[in-house]
């Protein structure tokens, strides 16, 4: 196995770092995988995660000027670690000023990604700061579990508003309870409702516009006004929510009725889908 | 005692005790005829700092009223920087500091004159002392570097806040090495980043230091130093020696200089204080595990290990260096109680003398030797402090 790459645009080292920090902020640890076109940060749903699942990806070439990996196999050739998303996006912020950064495969002491960040100084002299991130090699038996989730049919479809106003709206229902019904219609309609004894609290979202729909025929008959929802964890929407720091290029949300929400972003060109389950 | 600050030094006072705080839960405050000294020294006594004022620093510094002693106080390092806490508070507001000792009240007076006539009196109470000072001499060490504080402080920004131990060492083409430190972990699982940053000879002003050799120490000790340093914008110099010998981490200006003395990781340990790898071309060969053959005297005592030199003088007595010890090893990394309970042994009949020690050597070390000694099962307190508890 093996993989090198490096990264000497500024735009590039700024927008994958910014990817990176968004890993950490919705998963501890996550999976990297590398595949020959693409790098994919990976959540799968288990039980430790709450059920919640992640899937993003990016073109490996956007990024990176160079870039050799070698995978398990030749027929299987990928490469899929475990590591902790925060080690990544620390290692990440050191290359601000960097003249060029590279990233490895190596074995010191222990498996790593070493990340190695060449910093312009004003010096003569060049600073180099070298990190090496643990990192466990997931065997290919358990890759299955690893491939992207299969996005069922949802039963509406609908644009997001401006994150950072979901995100704010949110913060303050957690005070409240922490089951949010998150509920949508074809009519560009999406509200945000909490319930207790003593108070019901919702946020109505207007003119949202829907995508497309996919199949017209199920949906022909379908009274546009109806509400789809789903119970969620408010926690769990929230922790996505705190992920975005940039306003997405695209946001999308589908529901599918008392099963999921699922979120499908685009940032520039990285995607980001983020599925929280309904609470049992 | 009777000392006035004035403008800008106020903050650079208060800066100070920020500094010593990170150090310390008590402050020494002792007015000398050479300027005010502020001590401090952490409870494992691996950390000494100590910031000494010169009279110039203060509109007005009267060391002592005249026919008296010179005074000298312990306080609470908690109440002593709640006078200081808000630095932004001090440079906007404050005009003007007076810290006055009166032998008769048992208080010590500090009191800051602020803007539209305000004045605000604290008054601390402290505890009579001997003088806590460090026994250790920065021209010894073999090894020094120095560069702008600033350099030192973007050489550690890569390092995360939590991080406790760093290594510093020369590296191959000498360039200056600093790398996170982490105790080897049963839980082989749980491994931490390690980080590294590497800097060029050209950043510093002076380097006197061969290839290979490297120093761990507490990179958040180190800190509380480097923050003062960075803020007045003064050159750092560090002085060591081989690894388990304390470090001296010095600044200096014409109205104060600052000591920080902290113990450095021995090095049974080599090979994580190893700066080099295979892999990395600029690799440092690896440094020598042959250790330097310690004598049998009580300064390499394994009880010590945490230890610096302190000596402290009850009343008026000179100061009196204890010529046995220079400088005490530093810590020991945890490692299985069995061999250390038997290295105790054998360095006993050594290191206790026939005759009794002098009073003074005694009370140096009390609670810290003679408790151990009588307990050669477990390492000793100092140590276990250490220990994981893993066998």
């Amino acid at each position: 196995m093996k993989f090198r790459a490096k990264i000497v645009d500024g735009a590039c080292l700024n927008h994958f770092t910014r990817i990176s920090n968004m890993i950490a902020k919705l998963a501890k640890t996550c999976t990297l995988r590398i595949s020959p076109d693409k790098l994919n940060f990976i959540l799968c749903d288990k039980l430790a995660n709450g059920g919640v699942s992640m899937w993003c990806e990016l073109e490996q070439e956007n990024f990176f000027n160079e870039f050799q990996m070698e995978g398990v196999s030749a027929e299987n050739n990928e490469i899929y670690l475990e590591l902790t998303s925060e080690n990544l996006s620390r290692a990440l912020k050191t290359a601000q000023n960097a003249r060029a950064l590279k990233i490895k495969l190596t074995n010191k002491h222990f498996p790593c990604l070493t990340v190695s960040v060449e910093l312009l100084s004003m010096s003569s002299s060049s600073r180099i700061v070298t990190h090496d991130i643990p990192i466990k090699v997931i065997p290919r038996k358990l890759w299955k579990d690893l491939q992207e989730p299969v996005v069922p049919d949802p039963d509406v479809s609908i644009y997001l508003p401006v994150l950072k106003t979901m995100k704010s709206v949110v913060e303050k229902m957690k005070n409240i309870s922490n089951h949010l019904v998150i509920e949508a219609n074809l009519d560009g309609e999406l509200n945000l409702k909490i319930e207790t004894e003593l108070v019901c609290v919702t946020t109505h979202f207007k003119d949202l516009g829907n995508p497309p729909l996919a199949s017209e025929s199920t949906h022909q008959d379908r009274n546009v006004e109806h509400m789809a929802e789903v119970h969620i964890d408010i926690r769990k929407l929230l922790q996505f929510l705190a992920g975005q720091q940039v306003n997405p290029t695209k946001a999308l949300c589908n529901i599918v009725s008392n099963k999921m929400v699922h979120f499908d972003l685009l940032h520039e060109d990285v995607s980001l889908q983020y599925f929280i389950p309904a609470l049992s | 005692m009777k000392c006035l600050v004035t403008g800008g030094n106020v903050k650079v006072l208060g800066k100070a005790v920020h500094s010593l705080s990170r150090i310390g839960d008590e402050l020494y405050l002792e007015p000398l005829e050479d300027g005010l000294s502020l001590r401090t020294v952490n409870s494992s006594r691996s950390a000494y700092a100590c910031f000494l004022f010169a009279p110039l620093f203060f509109q007005q510094y009267q060391a002592a009223t005249p026919g008296q002693d010179l005074l000298r106080c312990k306080i609470l390092m908690k109440s002593f920087l709640s006078v200081f806490r808000s630095l932004a508070m001090l440079e906007k507001t404050v005009e003007k500091c007076c810290i006055s000792l009166n032998g008769r009240s048992s208080r010590l007076v500090v009191q800051l004159h602020c803007k539209f006539g305000v004045r605000k009196t604290h008054n601390l109470s402290f505890q009579d002392c001997e003088s806590l000072q460090a026994v250790f001499d920065p021209a010894s060490c073999p090894h020094m570097l120095r560069a702008p504080a600033r350099v030192l402080g973007e050489a550690v920004l890569p390092f995360p806040p939590a991080l406790a131990e760093v290594t510093l060492g020369i590296g191959r083409g000498r360039r200056v090495i600093l790398r996170s430190y982490h105790e080897e972990e049963a839980d082989s699982t749980a491994k931490a980043m390690v980080t590294e940053m590497c800097l060029g000879e050209e950043d510093f002003q002076q380097l006197q230091a061969q290839e290979g050799v490297a120093i761990t120490f507490c990179l958040k000790e180190f800190r509380g130093l480097l923050s003062f340093a960075e803020s007045a914008n003064l050159n750092l110099s560090i002085h060591f020696d081989a690894p388990g010998r304390p470090a001296i981490f010095t600044i200096k200006d014409s109205l104060l200089d600052g000591h920080f003395v902290l113990a450095t990781l021995s090095d049974t340990d080599s090979h994580s204080q190893d700066l080099g790898s295979p892999e990395r071309h600029q690799a440092v060969p690896q440094l020598q595990a042959h250790s330097i053959p310690h004598p049998d005297d009580f300064a390499n005592d394994d009880i010590d290990s945490y230890m610096i030199a302190m000596e402290t003088t009850i009343g008026n007595e000179g100061s009196r260096v204890l010529p046995s010890i220079s400088l005490s090893p530093g810590p020991q990394p945890p490692k299985s109680p069995g061999p250390h309970s038997e290295e105790e042994d054998e360095a006993e009949p050594s290191t206790v003398p026939g005759t009794p020690p002098p009073k003074k050597f005694r009370s140096l070390f009390f609670g810290s030797i003679l408790a151990p000694v009588r307990s050669p099962q477990g390492p000793s307190p100092v140590l276990a402090e250490d220990s994981e508890g893993e066998g």
